[in-house]
């Protein structure tokens, strides 16, 4: 008690000094998009729910923490029947598997206001280690990041049996979102 | 001195059109229910392609009837049948345009862009809205089912002037048949 006084003290008495740290993210301002080409044609959907974590000092990126929940079950594919096959056997497997997860591991400042975010991406019981560049804009006591980065759908067996071909569904699925946080 | 004879171009453009419709309403009807499968996606696209191929196409028949006049109707047809017969081909010509620009709209809307063989994107004309999309689906429907309705007519009307009234309206229209004078 004693020491949490003290340390409420220290954080009125130097507000300047105290660093500001993103922690709390709004889910109605962000968003977890995905873009693939079918038959060559770029199509993209969405992921309507996700919950993360996120720790955010622009003074200390390095040190910066995210982590994030995907429900795959609630994938926007822009068809009613493609969100029905997607969340099936042969693609997400959610009964199995109902979330994807992003863990991040190690944050790599680039100077500016951009940032490297190396991280490991587990679907359907496959784990990657994954590179994402992020930019964020941070303004007083919100900050936005905004990232993309690509996986390929093979690693993690998504889309199996007729699917597993990339002639109509390719591999490649760029994964982009727009995380707005604040600060508590 | 009004013309005989349809010019060889129209024939064509009439039978190629002939098939490319049938088979794109064979096709329509066909994969809309099918459960969604790599081959699905594949039979959309190829719809989709046909459609616009149609659609450039009826540009150019378009174009082609405007300067260059099919032969008239018999003078023995009673001119309520006469009438018939244009309000039939203007409503054809209706439909050949309204539907692949629902089916192409429909396609924006629902956020599945048209790319003409896998090649030449063509414009969004709309955002992508799922309510707009699933409306455009029934009007897609809607006139396909007319179309369907308009070529019975369009046939039967061919097929009793041949039979019937036993005049030369279905052959002059057939691709052998040419009395150029």
């Amino acid at each position: 008690m004693k020491r949490l006084a003290c340390a409420l003290a220290f954080a009125t008495l130097l507000p300047a000094a105290h660093a500001v740290e993103y922690t709390q993210v709004q889910p109605d301002k962000s968003a977890i998009n995905f873009v693939y080409k079918q038959m060559g044609v770029t199509v993209d959907g969405k992921f309507r729910k996700f919950s993360s974590q996120l720790k955010f000092d622009p003074a200390k990126p390095t040190a910066a923490k995210a982590s994030f929940d995907v429900e795959l079950a609630s994938v926007d594919t822009g068809a009613a029947e493609g969100d029905e096959e997607v969340a099936g056997k042969a693609w997400f497997n959610t009964k199995a598997f109902p979330t994807a997860q992003f863990v991040s591991t190690s944050v790599k400042a680039l100077g500016g206001n951009k940032v490297e975010v190396a991280g490991r991406l587990t679907i359907k019981g496959k784990t990657q280690d994954v590179v994402v560049p992020v930019t964020f804009t941070a303004q007083g006591n919100t900050a936005v990041f905004d990232g993309a980065f690509t996986i390929r759908r093979a690693d993690f067996t998504i889309g199996e049996g007729a699917w597993a071909k990339f002639d109509i569904v390719a591999n490649d699925v760029q994964i982009k979102f727009r995380i707005t946080a604040s600060t508590k | 001195m009004a013309t005989q004879h349809y010019t060889s171009t129209a024939k064509a453009l009439h039978w190629l059109m002939a098939i490319l419709i049938f088979g794109l309403l064979a096709l329509g009807f066909y994969m809309h229910d099918l459960p969604l499968s790599p081959d699905k996606l594949k039979l959309y696209s190829w719809h989709k392609w046909a459609g616009v191929s149609a659609f450039l196409l009826l540009g150019f028949r378009l174009l082609w009837r405007f300067t260059h006049r099919p032969p008239a109707l018999p003078e023995s047809m009673p001119k309520l049948m006469q009438f018939a017969a244009h309000a039939g081909h203007l409503a054809l010509y209706a439909l050949m345009l309204a539907i692949p620009l629902s089916g192409w709209l429909m396609s924006s809307a629902k956020g599945f862009q048209t790319v003409w063989f896998g090649v030449l994107p063509i414009p969004d004309l709309l955002e992508k809205n799922k309510e707009v999309g699933d409306l455009l689906q029934t009007v897609h429907m809607s006139l396909n089912l007319l179309f369907v309705a308009v070529l019975v007519g369009h046939i039967g009307a061919a097929l009793k002037h041949h039979f019937i009234d036993k005049d030369d309206i279905l052959i002059r229209m057939a691709p052998r048949h040419s009395k150029e004078k």
